[in-house]
Formats: structure tokens, C-alpha cells, sequence
């Protein structure tokens, strides 16, 4: 299945809010908004990904089997990061013994 | 037996002659060959390993080797059985050989790719080679941190970059089966109409795909850890020895999946074969496979319990071990319901296959005493563990290697084996390996801790007793090298279908020609339709 | 490597080969994702653990320089974009400057990054190397910047085989290997270039935006 021609317009304008984003995600690092920093920082690079991936990466004309293969790997990078912190978030919660 | 089986004229062995020949094909059956040849020796290498651990503990003093010897044993035969033979064993030699052919293609999907694969294999073997030859590494197989990292003086930088390498390897052969599986099916071969051989090859190679890159980081971090001295899992920098568990066991306890999956899958098809009977719950079983490579990631904390994981994490990782074994069973039940009123026969790949069932079943229990909280912390790091993973991985495993060599030697090589020495040799190794490991459950749970040399005086019986299974199990490993070589050459050529078994690979000679199929097979019936109207086996008994 | 639309005998058509190219650098490309997870999964357990260090060592990355590179290696994604759609376009002139313009931003990506490593050594800031800190938690600090450095060279490490990567297929492009037709190791190059990218846009934030400036 070889892929749609996507029109080059597209891209300029996928390539000028990745720029945006990238000024927006420094700026927002000057300002103090304690947790929040983390959690803009992270969602603007999200979108960034989500752009690179449907639009320069032709994820958005993908089959469904490249949806699920993307999907998955995002998915499973995500396990990891959440079993292991539920190690560490956890530790002392139940007063169990001395450790 | 019919006088007119022959040999065909042309097929993949004989199509072209001498080295360059085999150390430049792409063809995925002459790969396989190539596979099968380096896993044996490897397989001898760990099995010295063993031998000489074995030999030691036939006494309680530690008087056979030295305890930095021992140590460096165990760790040689952890690595190489886990990475150089069990991991390997039936995806790159069975899997190569027969998934292009069960799907009803004339090759992988990337055949250049899957030679590559094979050299990579060779180049990280090589390296592990060496590191025994000059010294070997004394961490163990599982490299724990900060022992590995920061204390040993031995060649833990060379290990883990043999270990690197062979992951790559794997990767390689995952990849090129599941692109392989989804594209290259034959017309009318839908999911539910492929053999379960290649479902677990399937759910197999998802999990090498997630799991082996993060032990690939994992080690290169311990490998700088130990090159440039800085301390990602150092104490005294503040790092945590428990992340380099997690990260460890995030790949290994998926990778025991790797090992056992694959074994699954030739036994759903040795079972079907040999009660010429439609398997009972196919997609229970598909799904089962696909269940088991999922879950299997939830479950690594349970080789944490006493390491100081958070014991609210421990409760989560004990719950989800309870609840991987489900998949199993319902595979095993499936296997069962599949042999009553069967018409069975014991020809040696079943008796490989019923031995499957009834030790996988041992250690998979076992697994679950392993996976309560309460039971694990006295068991845990004792004889115990070892008696589960060995029924597992050897009772499990390798014997549904061994029955899955036998049941398809004939498509192979074009010929049959004895018969008579298949049955010894099944036998042998049998009882060999549960006289070897049936004792080491004991010991475990009398208190023996693993990886020690010498041992109080009242466990000397049963280790006796262990040592004798392992000499015994030894011979059953090498009877069939013996007469499997014999077979190469003077075996009794087989015909297209010596089983009368259903299934792609039975519908072309034996040896197959290069390309698997005169013309690319239309699939119109399910995958086992043993005893039905449109059954269509060419051959017979 | 094969011919001008060769297609290779274990398919039945192009179609085919090229759904199974792009099937197959997806699924490394999940490896990927998990080669470089195993260190964002370190990064955050140690973050969350030591976050007032971390945020202190952020500080002394060159935000100005991430900055640049972050927006350099985006032209170098549109750049990569446009070489791939030229190859579908079968526009074999094209095709080679924009994957030779994509080389050449990612070797200025890999300069600025040489230059950062360089203040750094200045700085006595290389753990293993060359370390000396004098402010609190030198030891989390040390941490901070094992994390720094291992994560932005080893993606540094994959941009390298990138460029490698284009050059060859800058010069089969000259050779006229490509066409309409067959373009599937352009789109498969431009998959992991594309991927690269990705990882420098979460990298970048986690390294160098921590906590306020």
C-alpha cells in the first residue's frame, strides 16, 4: 500500500506550529507555575510528537496495523514507567516491619 | 513402508554445494540449519557448565572448585542456556524453518535480513565465548547491581556486550516473523485459519520486540556503570541498585515467556498430530498465547519481593502472577480436552509433548507457591526456585524443542529417524530430568539456598540423587545428537507426509524445494480438519 | 540493495514489498521506543526522587543552544518530509538535495551539541570524566548530568547512523535507483529520521526545562 502524496502545504504549516510550540514550551519554562511546568512541558511535547507522527511520519494515512504498532510501543513505554514508579511512589505507604 | 517414497530430485539441500553456499544463503530452511548447528554447541557449553556444578555438589564441602569458580559456573550457565540456547532454540531453528512454510510463503519477509541475523548470533556468541575462555563473569546471569557494576573485577563489560548483541539478533528474527505473519499469508489463510504454531510465534516475537531493548539499555548502563565509574545505580551517588531490577526484570520476566511460548505452540501441533483430532478451544488457545505475552509484562516485581520493593507494589505484582497462570492452564485443559477420545498414538514427538504437559503443569504450579507473598519469602534464593524454572524451561522447553526436531526431522531432512531410539532417548531424559530436579524442590523447601557450593551435611542425599538425574538426563541429551546425525544420512526417506498431519508444510516434498511450493497453496479449511469430509492429506502412514 | 522497482522474490508485487519495508521500520522503531525508555523510565524514578537537584543542574545546560538545536532538528524533519514526498513524486534531483540538505542540518545539529559537550568539560561537569561540583547534592547533581549525557549521546549516536544512513541513499538516488514506484528505503529512512526527532522533542523539555528560569 503505498502512501498518499501529502500536498506540501501541509507540512510548511505542520512545520510552523512545531516552531510555535517550541517557543511556547520555553517560554511557559520562565514563568512559575510549579507542577504545572511539568505538565504543560509534557502535553506541548506530546502535540508535538502527535504532529510528527500523523503528519511528517504519515501516521494520519497509516493502516490501522500502523496505528496499533505506534500505539503500542507508546503504550508499553508508558507500563514501564508507571509499574516502576509505583515502586518507588509507594514505599513507606504501608507500615510494614522496618525497611 | 510404500517402496516408492523417494528423495526428490531437487530441493534445498542439494540445489547448490559447499561453504558459500550456506554462509551466503538467504534461503530461511538453510538459515535454520545454520542456527541449529551453533545453539547445539552452545547447548553442550552451558550443559559442561552444569556438569561440573552438579559434580561439586555431589559433596557438602566445597572441594571440587573454588567458590569465585562456582560462581563464575552458575553465571556461565545461566547465560548461556538463557540467551545462547533457550531463547533462541525454537524461533530461529523451527521458527525459521517453518514459519514461511505453515503460512504458505517462499520466504521471510527480509531473508537478507534474516541471514544478517544469524552473524549477529555468531558475533555475540563469539564474544561470550572469550569471556569464558579468559575468566567469565561471577555475577550470575542477572548481573545485579551494585556487584556487577562497581565490585567485580570480572569481565562483565565483555558479557553484556556478547548478551547486547544476541538481543539485536532476536529482534531481528521477531521482526521478520511478524511482518512475515501479517503480509505474507497465503489467499483464504485468514488469523483463525493459521496453525497455533505460528500464533505463538507471533505472541513470541511481540514480546522480544518490547522487551529486549530495555535490557539492551539496561546492561550498556551497567557497562559504563562499570567503564567510566559514574554510579546510575550507585548508592553513594544517591542511585538505586532496585532500578536496575526493574529494569531487568521488566525484559526477563517477559523473556521466560519467550522461552516457553514458542514450546507451547509445537506442542499444540505434536498434540493435534498424534490424536489425529481437531484441537479442542483453538481460539482460547490463540488468544491464550496473545494473554500470556501481554500479561507477562505486569508480573516482573515478583522476583523483587524481598528486595526491598514497596510491599503495596509487591501486593499488585503477586495479584498479577496468579492471574498469568490462567492462560496456561487454559491452554493445558485445551490440550487435554483435545487428546480425550483421540485417536492417539505415542510415536516419540508425543511422548515429548505429553511430557510437556505434565511438567510445564509441575512448574507452572509451583510458580504460583512462588508468586504468594508469604510462600516466597522462605523460598525465595533457595533450591526451590530452581526446581520451578528448571520444570519449566527443561521439563517445558526443551522438550518441546526435542519433540518438535523429531516431528518435523522428516520434513527437514527428507528422511526418518529410528524410531525405537527416539522412544529410549524421550524416556531417558524424562526420568533423568525429574530424578535431577524433582529433588532440588525439596531442597529448596528444606532451606538450601542457590547459588552456594557447599551445603550442611543433611542435604547431601537428595543432592546425590540430583547429580545422578544429571547424568542421567546428560546421555539423554546426547543419544539423539547420535542418531539424529545417523538419520541425516541413512534415515528412511520420509515422503511428503510421514504424520499424515494437516498443515501447509505437509503439502510439499520432503526436503521442500527453494522456494517451499511448486505454486503458492489456496487455504479453503481450518487448520487441524483431522477426520472431515474435506480433509486433504496427501501421504499417509 | 535491489534495482530500479526490482522486486524481490519472496513478494508477490511492489505493493507488497513496500507495506512490509514500512511495517518493518515501525516495529524497530517500537524498539526504539523501548531501547530509550529504559532511561526515561530511570530519569523519572530519580526526578521524582531528587527533584530540587535536578532542577539545579538543569540550570546549567545551555538553554539557548537546546533551544537552537530543538528548532533546527524540526527543519531538519520538515527538510526529511519533502525528500520523501519528492521521492514519490519520482523527482530525482529534488530528492537528493533535500536529503542532502537533511544531512547537512543534522550535522549542525551534532556541531552545537559538540560545542555544549565542550563547556561542559570547561565546566567540570563530565561525571566519569571530569567532575567537580561545589554547590549541595553534588551526587544527585552527578546524577542529573549521567542522565544528560548518556540519553543526548546515544541520541546523538542514532542521528549519526541517520546521516550515514541518507548519505547512502543520496548516492543510490544519484544512481537513479529510485522511482515513483519504488521509493520504500526513502519513506523508511525518513520513518526513523522522523523518529529521532521525536525523541530530542521530549528530551528537550526533560533536560533542559526543568522547573522555572
Amino acid at each position: 500500500m503505498m502512501q498518499p502524496i501529502v500536498p506540501r502545504h501541509v507540512y510548511y504549516w505542520v512545520y510552523g506550529v512545531l516552531l510555535a510550540l517550541t517557543l511556547l514550551t520555553v517560554g511557559v519554562a520562565f514563568l512559575d507555575l510549579g507542577h504545572l511546568n511539568l505538565i504543560l512541558a509534557l502535553s506541548i511535547a506530546i502535540c508535538k510528537a502527535l504532529l510528527v507522527m500523523l503528519f511528517f511520519m504519515h501516521l494520519r494515512y497509516s493502516s490501522h496495523l500502523t496505528w496499533i504498532v505506534a500505539g503500542a510501543g507508546v503504550i508499553w513505554l508508558a507500563h514501564l514507567l508507571i509499574f516502576t514508579l509505583s515502586d518507588y511512589l509507594t514505599r513507606g505507604w504501608l507500615p510494614v516491619g522496618a525497611w | 513402508m510404500s517402496p516408492t517414497i523417494a528423495i526428490p530430485r531437487e530441493h534445498y539441500l542439494n540445489v547448490s554445494y559447499g561453504v558459500k553456499s550456506w554462509l551466503f544463503t538467504t534461503d530461511h530452511k538453510r538459515i535454520a540449519l545454520l542456527y541449529l548447528t551453533t545453539i547445539t554447541l552452545l547447548f553442550f557449553v552451558g550443559g559442561a557448565a552444569a556438569v561440573l556444578m552438579r559434580l561439586e555438589l555431589m559433596t557438602p564441602q566445597g572441594d571440587l572448585v573454588q567458590s569465585e569458580t562456582y560462581n563464575k559456573l552458575f553465571s556461565t550457565h545461566g547465560i548461556i542456556m538463557v540467551w545462547f540456547f533457550l531463547i533462541p532454540s525454537i524461533p530461529t531453528v523451527l521458527g525459521n524453518f517453518l514459519v514461511p512454510m505453515m503460512i504458505g510463503a517462499r520466504d521471510l519477509a527480509f531473508p537478507r535480513l534474516n541471514l544478517a541475523s544469524w552473524y549477529i548470533f555468531i558475533l555475540g556468541s563469539l564474544f561470550t565465548l572469550w569471556v569464558i575462555v579468559v575468566g567469565g563473569v561471577d555475577t550470575g546471569w542477572t548481573f545485579y547491581t551494585p556487584y556487577s557494576s562497581i565490585y567485580t573485577n570480572t569481565f562483565v563489560v565483555a558479557a553484556v556486550v556478547g548478551i547486547f548483541i544476541v538481543g539485536f539478533s532476536s529482534i531481528l528474527t521477531a521482526l521478520n516473523f511478524i511482518v512475515t505473519i501479517h503480509i505474507m499469508r497465503a489467499p483464504g489463510l485468514t488469523w483463525f485459519r493459521l496453525p497455533l504454531f505460528i500464533w505463538a510465534q507471533y505472541a513470541t516475537s511481540m514480546i522480544i520486540i518490547l522487551a529486549t531493548p530495555v535490557l539492551a539499555i539496561t546492561l550498556s548502563l551497567v557497562a559504563l556503570e562499570h567503564l567510566f565509574g559514574i554510579g546510575i545505580f550507585d548508592p553513594a551517588l544517591g542511585g538505586d541498585p532496585i532500578l536496575f531490577q526493574h529494569l531487568f526484570w521488566f525484559y526477563s520476566h517477559p523473556a521466560v515467556y519467550i522461552m516457553v511460548l514458542p514450546a507451547m505452540g509445537v506442542v499444540s501441533e505434536l498434540i493435534t498430530a498424534f490424536s489425529r483430532k481437531r484441537i479442542f478451544g483453538y481460539s482460547f488457545i490463540a488468544f491464550s498465547s496473545i494473554a500470556i505475552a501481554v500479561i507477562g509484562f505486569f508480573v516482573w516485581g515478583h522476583h523483587m519481593f524481598v528486595s526491598g520493593q514497596s510491599v503495596y507494589a509487591s501486593m499488585i505484582f503477586s495479584f498479577l502472577s496468579m492471574l498469568v497462570a490462567i492462560p496456561s492452564a487454559v491452554k493445558v485443559f485445551n490440550w487435554t480436552a483435545t487428546l480425550y477420545k483421540g485417536s492417539i498414538s505415542y510415536q516419540s514427538p508425543m511422548l515429548y509433548a505429553l511430557g510437556f504437559i505434565g511438567l510445564f503443569t509441575i512448574g507452572g504450579l509451583t510458580g504460583l507457591f512462588l508468586a504468594s507473598l508469604g510462600v516466597d519469602i522462605h523460598v525465595t534464593d533457595t533450591y526451590f526456585v530452581i526446581a520451578h524454572f528448571h520444570y519449566i524451561m527443561v521439563g517445558g522447553s526443551v522438550m518441546g524443542y526435542l519433540g518438535g526436531i523429531h516431528y518435523w526431522f522428516p520434513k527437514i531432512t527428507g528422511r526418518m529417524y529410528p524410531e525405537g531410539w527416539a522412544k529410549f532417548s524421550a524416556l531417558i531424559i524424562f526420568a533423568g530430568f525429574n530424578l535431577t530436579f524433582f529433588p532440588q524442590f525439596l531442597l529448596g523447601y528444606l532451606g538450601m539456598p542457590r547459588r552456594y557450593h557447599f551445603y550442611p551435611e543433611e542435604f547431601q542425599v537428595l543432592n546425590v540423587l540430583s547429580s545422578a538425574g544429571a547424568s542421567i538426563l546428560g546421555l539423554g541429551y546426547v543419544v539423539p545428537l547420535i542418531y539424529l546425525i545417523w538419520a541425516m544420512r541413512y534415515g528412511a526417506p520420509a515422503g511428503p507426509n510421514p504424520w499424515g498431519a494437516t498443515g501447509l508444510e505437509w503439502q510439499t516434498s520432503s526436503p521442500p524445494p527453494t522456494h517451499n511450493f511448486e505454486e503458492t497453496p489456496v487455504v479453503t479449511q481450518e487448520a487441524y480438519a483431522y477426520g472431515m469430509p474435506e480433509e486433504d492429506l496427501k501421504g499417509g502412514r | 540493495m535491489e534495482g530500479n522497482g526490482a522486486l524481490a522474490e519472496q513478494f508477490d508485487d511492489l505493493a507488497q514489498q513496500h507495506e512490509a519495508a514500512s511495517l518493518g521500520m515501525w516495529v524497530f522503531l517500537v524498539t526504539e521506543i523501548l531501547f530509550f525508555g529504559g532511561l526515561f523510565a530511570g530519569y523519572t524514578v530519580y526526578r521524582a526522587t531528587y527533584s530540587e537537584a535536578f532542577r539545579e543542574a538543569s540550570h546549567h545546560l545551555d538553554l539557548l543552544l537546546g533551544s537552537i538545536n530543538t528548532a533546527v532538528l524540526i527543519t531538519s524533519s520538515l527538510t526529511m518530509a519533502f525528500a520523501v514526498h519528492n521521492a514519490q513524486e519520482g523527482r530525482r534531483r529534488a530528492l537528493i538535495v533535500f536529503l542532502l540538505l537533511t544531512m547537512i542540518i543534522g550535522a549542525v545539529f551534532l556541531g552545537i551539541k559538540v560545542t555544549e559537550y565542550a563547556h561542559k568539560y570547561e565546566q567540570d561537569l563530565v561525571p566519569g570524566i571530569r567532575f567537580a561540583y561545589g554547590g549541595p547534592h553534588p551526587g544527585q547533581v552527578q546524577l542529573f548530568l549521567i542522565f544528560y549525557f548518556v540519553m543526548t549521546s546515544l541520541h546523538a549516536l542514532h542521528l549519526t547512523i541517520g546521516i550515514g544512513l541518507l548519505g547512502v541513499l543520496a548516492f543510490l538516488a544519484w544512481r537513479g535507483h529510485f522511482s515513483a514506484d519504488y521509493y520504500a528505503p526513502v519513506e523508511t529512512s525518513g520513518l526513523y529520521w522522523h523518529f529521532i526527532d521525536i525523541v530530542w522533542i521530549f528530551l528537550f523539555p526533560l533536560l533542559y526545562l526543568i522547573g522555572t528560569h
